[in-house]
């Protein structure tokens, strides 16, 4: 049986865990707001995007002179994955659930013989990954400095991947992230950035309905779509940046819901063993006074 | 036949502009093309320079965009841009003082990856520069 004092130093410490996993739950929510408001503004671009793209590749899928980021390199002896999770902790199972996809990949492409290379995005996956795949890290990015995420950090992380597609280091590339579907589910996602992937079924939907006209290209197809392919490499590494961003903060909040309830429940938990105890010790007193004063 | 034409800006951060107007002039790479409604289906990218609407006969919004792509479609004009400033807003001081950073930085680069954006750089300044003039 603990003791009276132990037992409300325990309630008080619990207390202040329930404050301070509340205070979190209410900052994750706001920042979710926000971060679902950004996911929300990127989406015009993202649609726009993908419906040039898919006027455009229509023309150029099947001719040789396609860029290489559209059909690939014609192997796929190399693979880059880019797993993008959070800088922080504390946020239920979103870090764990995307490095256990990639991780599930990687074991799928090795057993196939391929190579695998990883870049980091964020040091929580980085931290998991290197546990057993340390000698694969090809590159980390850390986004512990920016704050709110911007299209330049997407423009940064999509360099470093161009110049090593360039550099001839991988032949197809994925990115890793949670999809965000609500605040309580988050879908751990693959997406194939390079060869670009054009063929979906939202592309062909994209593509506005010219009545009979064709395009004209200015300068010509080929120009536009060597300068569009890096930006839609930049653009979709930015929505996954984004919504990554929104299912850290939803997945944060259930996490800070759930230590909040239960912290609420070892405290009624507590309360209920401390009065017990106090009222035993009461009985235990007052059966000593009478037995005391009956015993004169 | 549409009066006007739907002109849309985008940039990746958000929606910048939607309204339609009766001219836009947009600063092609192949040289600055006017869009009015009727305009036959295309696509081009853009180079540094200023977008010009003209609503009810009057210029009434100049913005500058640092490159991207415009596509005409069904009396529909939309551009994609990754930094758009309107006119009034751009600063000569502040984009000397970016013009300098930027050649500084052309400069010192160290590889070749390095000083093709720092150049990058240096000609969206100047030409946000010329604009403000």
């Amino acid at each position: 049986m603990p003791s009276l004092k132990s037992l409300r130093v325990r309630i008080n410490s619990v207390k202040s865990t329930q404050k301070i996993t509340k205070a979190m739950k209410m900052v994750a929510a706001s920042k979710l707001r926000r971060a679902q408001e950004a996911a929300e503004a990127a989406r015009p671009y993202a649609e726009r995007m993908a419906s040039i793209m898919a006027s455009l590749s229509a023309a150029q899928i099947g001719s040789d002179t396609a860029p290489r980021l559209m059909i690939g390199t014609g192997s796929d002896q190399v693979h880059l994955l880019i797993v993008a999770t959070a800088e922080r902790g504390l946020c239920g199972a979103f870090n764990s659930s995307i490095v256990k996809l990639a991780r599930r990949k990687i074991e799928e492409l090795t057993a196939q013989g391929k190579t695998v290379k990883i870049l980091c995005v964020g040091k929580k996956g980085r931290d998991q990954l290197r546990r057993d795949h340390a000698s694969k890290i090809a590159d980390t990015v850390d986004l512990s400095k920016s704050k709110k995420i911007g299209f330049a950090d997407a423009q940064e992380i999509a360099d470093r991947v161009l110049a090593m597609f360039e550099a001839g280091e991988f032949d197809v590339a994925h990115v890793f992230y949670n999809n965000f579907k609500s605040v309580i589910s988050q879908i751990p996602t693959a997406q194939q950035l390079i060869p670009a992937m054009i063929a979906g079924t939202n592309a062909a939907a994209g593509a506005p309905d010219l009545q009979g006209g064709i395009y004209e290209f200015e300068p010509d197809e080929e120009t536009i779509l060597n300068q569009l392919l890096p930006r839609n490499l930049s653009m979709q590494v930015y929505r996954a940046l984004l919504e990554n961003a929104a299912s850290e903060q939803g997945a944060r909040m259930s996490a800070m819901d759930n230590a909040t309830r239960n912290a609420g429940e070892m405290i009624k938990k507590l309360t209920t063993v401390y009065n017990r105890s106090r009222q035993a010790q009461i009985t235990k007193e007052l059966i000593e006074i009478i037995s005391g004063a009956e015993a004169v | 036949m549409a009066e006007t034409v739907r002109f849309e800006l985008v940039s990746p951060e958000k929606l910048l502009l939607a309204l339609d107007a009766e001219m836009v002039v947009v600063p092609g790479e192949a040289g600055d093309f006017g869009v009015l409604p009727g305009h036959s289906p295309l696509i081009s990218t853009i180079r540094n320079g200023i977008i010009e609407v003209t609503v009810n006969g009057a210029v009434t919004e100049r913005i500058f965009v640092a490159g991207g792509f415009a596509e005409v479609a069904n009396d529909k004009l939309t551009v994609l841009a990754e930094e758009a400033v309107p006119v009034k807003q751009l600063d000569r001081a502040k984009l000397e003082a970016a013009l300098n950073d930027a050649r500084e930085d052309a400069e010192d680069a160290k590889d070749d990856h390095a000083r093709a954006r720092a150049a990058a750089r240096v000609e969206k300044y100047t030409a946000m520069l010329e604009a403000a003039a």
